[in-house]
């Protein structure tokens, strides 16, 4: 075996660099540490379910400090009540069944805590915990040093109790359960048995069912009133008012029926109809409850900030008491709450969460520093200039933009159709009851109810959820996760599409990386991939990983010097990696500035540099290509037009491309296209585009990994799928062709059961046949189909 | 009282046992969640198994 992977995290451990412990492998000190506390505890059942399922853990010195802070400690506690403490954690890592089973058995590693309880599709874990042994803060320290570092944000500072919404599930509950035993108590009626023994307990059977309708009518269907007196009030008429006019008819008919012993009524059709309305409407919401589609800047900012009073002690503050003028302490890989002033002489601030550009910025003393950053290396200070919710990132987030709730942004297709459904359904039943008012009252009165009931649109209004509800699965299971079905129809109706650059049409994990200079000797390759190793900063790992392998030799001095470079010794030769400015290289023109590079010097050589450029993502050039055929493409970018060469070379022509964009300018744009009555989609991925994807009509999200960032969008597409965007399109388009044929279906049928209703003869066994017949036809030819045209090649 | 209004009575009593419970079950939460219980429920044994035998983890759950 020439490769090895390790026993804990599985990934490919480098040569020569391999720990041994106990007969296994590792890669590194801490994989091996977690292993220990694992079997010290008689926990290695952990690797038995899953194979290396664990995480490196890092390290997080002082991260959790605020955690001793009462007054917080309070806002991210569940539940607390003498000494019994309740937490929810979010974890990122929970990803198999190992993991459930040692967060589960967390009780063993830690006194004090009495259950732990896993949620695997929302990543979470409960704690439950005696606050007087242990502390959260050493459960927080616990759960780090074994590789499941919880994530704690801003958003965990505003946990209510929140309330999980169950109306539907009872409603279903309910409407099932009269459906069922409506059923059962209806079959003597369906027969029609002229038995003597039958008859005398039909009125028995005949108030059952009525007792078990009440339910239904009263409280399964309640949401279709309600819904339909809003769409009367707002003078939009929507799908609901004709099912809410069949629900109620048909309940007051069969009622008068029942009474006046005319006949069996039609609870059982009532019953079915409003149960299997309500199964359309619960397949409709599929939710992904690990994804958030409503994050804003609070799941990325800390609960907390280290702040330096006038004494020069240091204390944990709430973000939302931190004034202007106050100082900070922000460590390494902590986010910038606020705009403020560096104060420390240097920083490199990777600011990907905000632009999704990966190499960091480096700033010096006295610069201005934005919120939303992230320090990497040392410790820095900085004054504040601004509070959280007046800096200059999270002013976005009081744009009116977020400030609504928009519940629904137009016009479904079902509505769009009702809008001439009502009127007609109207206009058959009167000239219906027109014509037999002349000839027999009583028919009249009957005929006129029956159009109502036959007409009742259930197979109508079960096409759009089934429809959507099943392409909202099979796009799903390709990765794209949709926030709700409606966003289907919203796709379809897409002719702009705006792109973001950075992040999301070029790709933030590999660089193209080109090197201008002198060639370097093998072994001086060897010299500065090994020095490389030694530094975290985002442009060596590049570098490094870019370079190919080589054996490892002894680093004797390595010095990295924030925000210049690396000096290092090794087979006493000095090296010197980083800016130009730090290497000294004589060759500076002002082009050079614009680009990101590295250079190198060795033993007083200047060789020459590395050049970063943006790496677009693979299948980009097609996909464009294929795009503008059908829609009009922008691009938006809040970086320096730099690029415009090689993009104009990547794009089509009439591409339009905008550079220089702030996040509002962003808005603004989508807002500009949209009053000249374009439905734009906005392709997205960092923080700065979040109220353009809030504005646009639909809002997708590019994501590298959907579990951890994503702003708040309609729509999250896994990176790796990006060049499929074409696919998803057309989907949604052949979607609303598959509505289109089922509506043309399900009218059918209501033709059918208007012809039995206006000539008077529309018995109850026949509307009990043809409402489930139609409902079942449209359900399974709108899952054939979807299954059908998604599998076909769509380009 | 003929025997039928007996039967049919029981029958909806019991159909309403079980609504009840299953309304009781929606409450609890227990519906919020339905992946991890299937997974959990796998876990017992393994456990013991381990806590018991020291020594020989690895011969056992191959079993």
């Amino acid at each position: 075996m020439s490769e090895q992977s390790c026993f804990h995290c599985g990934l490919t451990i480098p040569k020569n660099e391999e720990i041994n412990f106990d007969e296994k492998k590792f890669c590194c000190t801490g994989c091996k540490t977690v292993y220990e506390i694992f079997s010290l505890n008689d926990l290695t059942c952990y690797y038995d379910f899953e194979k290396s399922p664990g995480a490196t853990p890092q390290d997080i010195q002082g991260k959790y400090d605020f955690l001793d802070n009462e007054a917080i400690l309070a806002k991210v506690l569940e539940f607390q009540e003498a000494n019994t403490s309740i937490v929810s954690l979010n974890i990122p890592h929970i990803h198999c069944s190992s993991c459930i089973w040692i967060l589960e058995n967390l009780n063993r590693l830690q006194p004090g805590i009495s259950t732990s309880q896993v949620n695997f599709p929302e990543k979470k874990v409960r704690i439950t915990f005696n606050s007087e042994t242990v502390s959260l803060k050493s459960i927080v320290y616990l759960l780090s040093s074994i590789g499941y570092e919880p994530y704690i944000s801003l958003e965990n500072y505003e946990t209510g109790k929140n309330k999980v919404d169950r109306s539907l599930t009872y409603k279903v509950g309910v409407a099932f359960f009269c459906f069922g035993n409506i059923m059962l108590l209806s079959f003597p009626e369906y027969f029609e048995i002229k038995e003597f023994w039958l008859d005398s307990y039909k009125p028995f059977f005949r108030i059952l069912i009525f007792l078990l309708a009440l339910p239904s009518f009263l409280y399964s269907a309640s949401g279709y009133y309600v819904s339909a007196y809003h769409s009367i009030r707002t003078r939009m008429l929507n799908i609901d008012i004709p099912i809410a006019l069949g629900i109620i008819v048909m309940f007051i008919r069969s009622t008068y029926d029942m009474l006046m012993d005319h006949g069996p009524g039609f609870f059982d059709s009532l019953a079915s109809l409003v149960f299997f309305m309500l199964l359309g409407k619960m397949f409709q919401t599929k939710t992904y409850s690990f994804l958030s589609f409503e994050r804003d800047f609070k799941s990325y900012f800390p609960i907390a900030v280290t702040r330096i009073n006038a004494d020069f002690s240091e204390e944990s503050v709430p973000i939302y008491d931190v004034l202007k003028g106050n100082r900070l302490l922000i460590r390494n890989q902590e986010l910038i709450p606020v705009d403020g002033i560096l104060m420390s002489e240097k920083a490199e601030i990777d600011y990907s969460f905000v632009t999704g550009e990966a190499v960091p910025i480096t700033k010096k003393s006295g610069d201005k520093i934005f919120a939303g950053g992230k320090q990497i290396g040392k410790v820095i200070e900085m004054e504040v200039l601004h509070s959280v919710s007046q800096s200059y990132l999270t002013q976005l987030w009081s744009n009116e933009i977020f400030q609504k709730k928009v519940e629904q942004k137009h016009k479904t297709i079902t509505d769009a159709l009702s809008r001439y459904f009502t009127p007609i359904l109207l206009l058959i039943a009167f000239a219906g009851f027109g014509y037999w008012i002349f000839i027999d009252a009583n028919i009249a009165f009957n005929v006129f109810t029956a159009v109502l009931i036959v007409a009742c649109p259930c197979a109508l209004a079960l096409t759009a959820p089934f429809t959507f509800g099943n392409i909202l699965r099979i796009m799903g299971k390709q990765k794209m996760y949709l926030k709700n079905a409606l966003v289907i129809e919203q796709l379809a109706k897409v002719d702009t599409i705006v792109f973001d650059k950075t992040g999301t049409i070029t790709t933030n994990k590999k660089s193209n990386i080109l090197y201008e200079g002198i060639d370097f000797s093998d072994e001086n390759l060897q010299l500065i991939k090994n020095v490389l190793r030694g530094s975290n900063h985002p442009l060596s790992r590049m570098l490094y990983d870019f370079l190919p392998e080589y054996e490892r030799i002894k680093i004797d001095d390595f010095q990295e010097i924030t925000g210049k470079g690396i000096l290092a010794f090794a087979e006493e030769k000095e090296v010197k990696i980083g800016s130009s400015s730090f290497v000294e290289s004589e060759v500076l023109d002002s082009s050079e500035i614009e680009r990101t590079s590295l250079h190198i010097k060795i033993d007083n050589i200047y060789y020459g540099k590395f050049i970063f450029q943006n790496q677009y993502r693979e299948g980009l050039e097609k996909l464009f290509e294929t795009l503008s055929r059908e829609y009009n493409i922008k691009v938006l970018s809040g970086d320096n037009d730099g690029e415009r060469e090689n993009l104009e070379a990547i794009l089509p022509k009439n591409t339009e491309l905008v550079f220089n964009q702030k996040p509002e300018q962003k808005l603004e744009f989508i807002k500009k296209l949209q009053e000249t009555g374009k439905n734009v989609m906005m392709v997205g991925d960092g923080l700065n585009d979040a109220g353009a994807l809030a504005q646009s009509n639909v809002g997708v999200s590019v994501s590298e990994n959907v579990n951890v960032f994503s702003p708040a969008c309609d729509a999250i597409l896994d990176a790796g799928e990006f060049s499929r965007l074409n696919y998803f399109l057309k989907l949604s388009h052949k979607s609303i062709l598959i509505i289109k044929m089922s509506f043309g279906l399900s009218l059918l049928y209501n033709i059918v059961g208007l012809t039995f209703a206006v000539t008077g003869n529309l018995l109850p066994l026949v509307a009990a046949i043809i409402m489930p017949l139609s409902t079942i036809t449209i359900v399974s030819f709108v899952t054939f189909m979807s299954n059908y045209l998604s599998c076909k090649n769509l380009d | 009282m003929s025997v039928i209004y007996l039967l049919i009575s029981v029958s909806i009593f019991v159909a309403i046992c079980f609504f009840i419970a299953f309304i009781v079950a929606v409450k609890s939460g227990q519906y919020d969640d339905d992946y991890t219980p299937s997974v959990r429920i796998l876990f017992d044994d393994e456990t013991k198994i381990t806590s018991q035998n020291n020594n020989s983890p690895i011969e056992e759950k191959q079993v």
